[in-house]
């Protein structure tokens, strides 16, 4: 699958399309298939968004899982800062990173 | 320390509301990303994995308790409690919203500091050695030298654009601890007959294509130093390479063609620029010089120290450095905690050290490039106090110089640009080594990690370096050995084959084994290693 993610243009945190806008949660974002470079240029466009790209993932039990280890340490946070990530409060979330 | 005139206060003044009005300009959607980019990144903001990231200038490594509190201020209130100090003596916050920027910028501005040219092709902030007026081996200070480049290259119109980014470093002891010969431009001063000038080496750097400076000068006179900059820049500036961002910084112009024709270049240059006056006015740089007098020491200050409480004379040992004067003490606080984040001090700590600085140590604090902070001038009869401060903050970590003082860059976990994790590795390794009898049994050890062939974390200078890369989708580590940013200055060569995480952990103990059996007394793995050679050790890590 196709996922289409950039950073918050006020914020800079990172975001996922859902299907018809943006999430923090990777969990919510959608496989983009082959439409995903009208909607990376709509969304360019509508500057909204940050650097938005493509990237592959997997779908898995606990939603996407994207292929590369920069984008999963990207839609988690740091992994030596638990605390930071966005699931502070599951120890296993690091793993599903590395 | 270096106070602002009514010029310094306006030009950051008014640079903090230009920048405002592009940040509201880029959020209104007015300018593109691809316009805005270049105009954030003139004011040190990035776009990093997570957030943006504000870059902060900390000229020449010198601070005030007040500059330091405010850090700690923009940590808790702009950020999430923390910052991250840097291998370029400065201050990184990792998690900035675009809009609140320009807010934060102007109250930098009311403490004199800002994080202009902390990106960018142009000068970038100028680097010093961090015991600055109050080592015993230095002929001068070399901050009013630094304050002086620093003046001269801010907004410099002709070197706003450059091929590349410039770093500068002036130094002026037998004892290099800034990584002088590791800079584009290098700057030794020295007295030669009585007279104060300076050695002038060019084309150093490590990232990509690591090289060792060349000396282009042995004597430019003081009063000269600012005209044979600009002649050293402006030969850069003709000749850089622009076609080519790999082949584009000044240490590949000389490469190119060779320090003899560069130096016949830069003397005809300066034979022209020297008599337009670029040189400051004697009253100018004694103006300068002015603000970084000696502090009011007290000549009677005791030497006498009780080292009765182990922990604490451990310490002394290990983080205390000896003071040009008697009675006093320059001490280094480590930012590398067993297990903790190389550089990271939360803005409680950051308090901490600011009030530390300002009642213990003239109101005087330096960043060293080891992301390391110093207490420059400690009365010997205060360190027992500043230590248990230090201690009760988790700051009193007594591993100066040793395995666990780990230079590292942020790597994957925060970088845009890195390959491979930085942190999590350094933590593993402190963590191993984590022994401090251990530790001071090994002795010396410098060890660097960078996250990317970009080398922000030094890892050409370690005497092992570590070097992330993405090798089919995962992190593996390459090891090189040999490598030094002080005065006795050498590259790192890598060993071999890389490694995983935990497999970089076990080679580097592999190579700290060996050096126990075979180095002499008295000598530092450094030195061990330059005696028996690299393939000692390459036996070591791979039989």
């Amino acid at each position: 699958m196709k996922l289409l993610t950039g950073n918050d243009l006020p914020t800079g945190d990172v975001v996922w399309w859902t299907g018809n806008g943006w999430s923090r949660h990777v969990e919510d974002a959608v496989d983009v298939g082959v439409s995903g470079e009208s909607i990376l240029q709509a969304e360019e466009g509508a500057r909204r968004v940050n650097v938005p790209y493509l990237i592959e993932a997997t779908q898995t039990d606990e939603g996407p899982r994207p292929a590369h280890i920069k984008d999963r340490i990207r839609a988690l946070g740091p992994t030596m800062r638990p605390d930071l990530t966005l699931k502070p409060a599951d120890p296993n979330a690091g793993s599903w990173v590395i | 320390m270096y106070k602002y005139d009514e010029y310094d206060q306006a030009i950051v003044d008014q640079r903090v509301d230009e920048f405002r009005d592009q940040v509201r300009r880029r959020l209104s959607g007015e300018l593109t990303e691809d316009q805005f980019k270049p105009l954030r990144l003139m004011n040190g903001l990035y776009l990093q994995l997570h957030a943006y990231m504000l870059r902060v200038a900390v000229p020449y490594g010198t601070l005030d308790g007040r500059q330091m509190r405010k850090l700690g201020h923009i940590a808790r209130k702009y950020d999430r409690g923390y910052g991250h100090f840097t291998t370029r003596q400065n201050i990184q916050f990792n998690w900035i919203q675009l809009d609140q920027t320009p807010d934060i910028l102007q109250e930098l501005a009311t403490v004199e500091m800002h994080a202009i040219q902390t990106s960018g092709n142009c000068i970038r902030n100028i680097s010093s050695d961090q015991f600055a007026g109050a080592a015993a081996d230095e002929v001068a200070d070399p901050r009013p030298w630094a304050e002086l480049i620093r003046q001269w290259s801010t907004f410099h119109p002709e070197f706003t654009y450059l091929p590349r980014k410039f770093k500068i470093c002036v130094i002026a002891a037998d004892e290099d601890r800034a990584a002088m010969r590791l800079h584009d431009i290098g700057i030794g001063l020295h007295v030669r007959d009585g007279e104060l000038g300076a050695k002038i080496f060019v084309g150093g750097g490590m990232g990509r294509t690591p090289m060792i400076s060349h000396e282009i000068r042995d004597f430019v006179p003081a009063d000269d130093l600012m005209s044979y900059l600009e002649a050293c820049l402006r030969v850069y500036n003709r000749y850089g390479r622009r076609d080519n961002i790999y082949k584009a910084r000044i240490k590949i112009l000389l490469h190119e063609i060779g320090p003899d024709e560069y130096r016949r270049q830069v003397e005809e240059e300066f034979a022209a620029v020297k008599g337009l006056g670029l040189d400051p006015p004697r009253a100018e740089l004694e103006r300068i010089t002015s603000h970084f007098g000696a502090p009011e020491f007290d000549a009677n200050a005791s030497t006498d120290i009780d080292r009765s409480d182990p922990d604490f004379a451990v310490w002394l040992d290990q983080n205390v450095k000896a003071h040009k004067q008697p009675g006093y003490a320059i001490v280094n606080i480590s930012l590398k905690p067993i297990g903790g984040i190389p550089g990271d001090a939360s803005a409680d700590q950051i308090d901490v050290m600011a009030d530390l600085g300002t009642r213990y140590s003239f109101d005087e604090l330096r960043v060293t490039h080891a992301q390391n902070i110093v207490l420059p001038h400690v009365r010997i009869a205060d360190l027992h106090a500043v230590w248990s401060a230090l201690n009760e903050a988790g700051l009193a970590e007594a591993n100066l110089d040793l395995i666990s003082d780990i230079i590292a860059c942020p790597g994957l976990d925060y970088c845009s640009l890195a390959n491979a994790r930085s942190i999590p590795l350094a933590q593993k390794i402190a963590t191993r080594f984590g022994s401090l009898d251990r530790q001071r049994d090994l002795g010396e050890l410098k060890l660097k990690i960078s996250g990317c062939i970009n080398a922000c974390g030094h890892h050409h200078a370690g005497h092992i370096g570590i070097l992330g890369v993405d090798k089919k989708g995962t992190e593996n580590y390459q090891l090189s050995l040999g490598g030094s940013g002080a005065e006795d200055v050498s590259l790192a060569k890598i060993t071999g084959p890389g490694f995983s995480e935990d497999g970089v952990v076990d080679a580097i103990e592999r190579v700290t084994d060996r050096y126990l059996q075979v180095r002499d007394p008295g000598e530092r793995f450094l030195d061990t290693y330059r005696r028996v050679g690299f393939e000692t050790f390459k036996e070591a890590i791979y039989g």
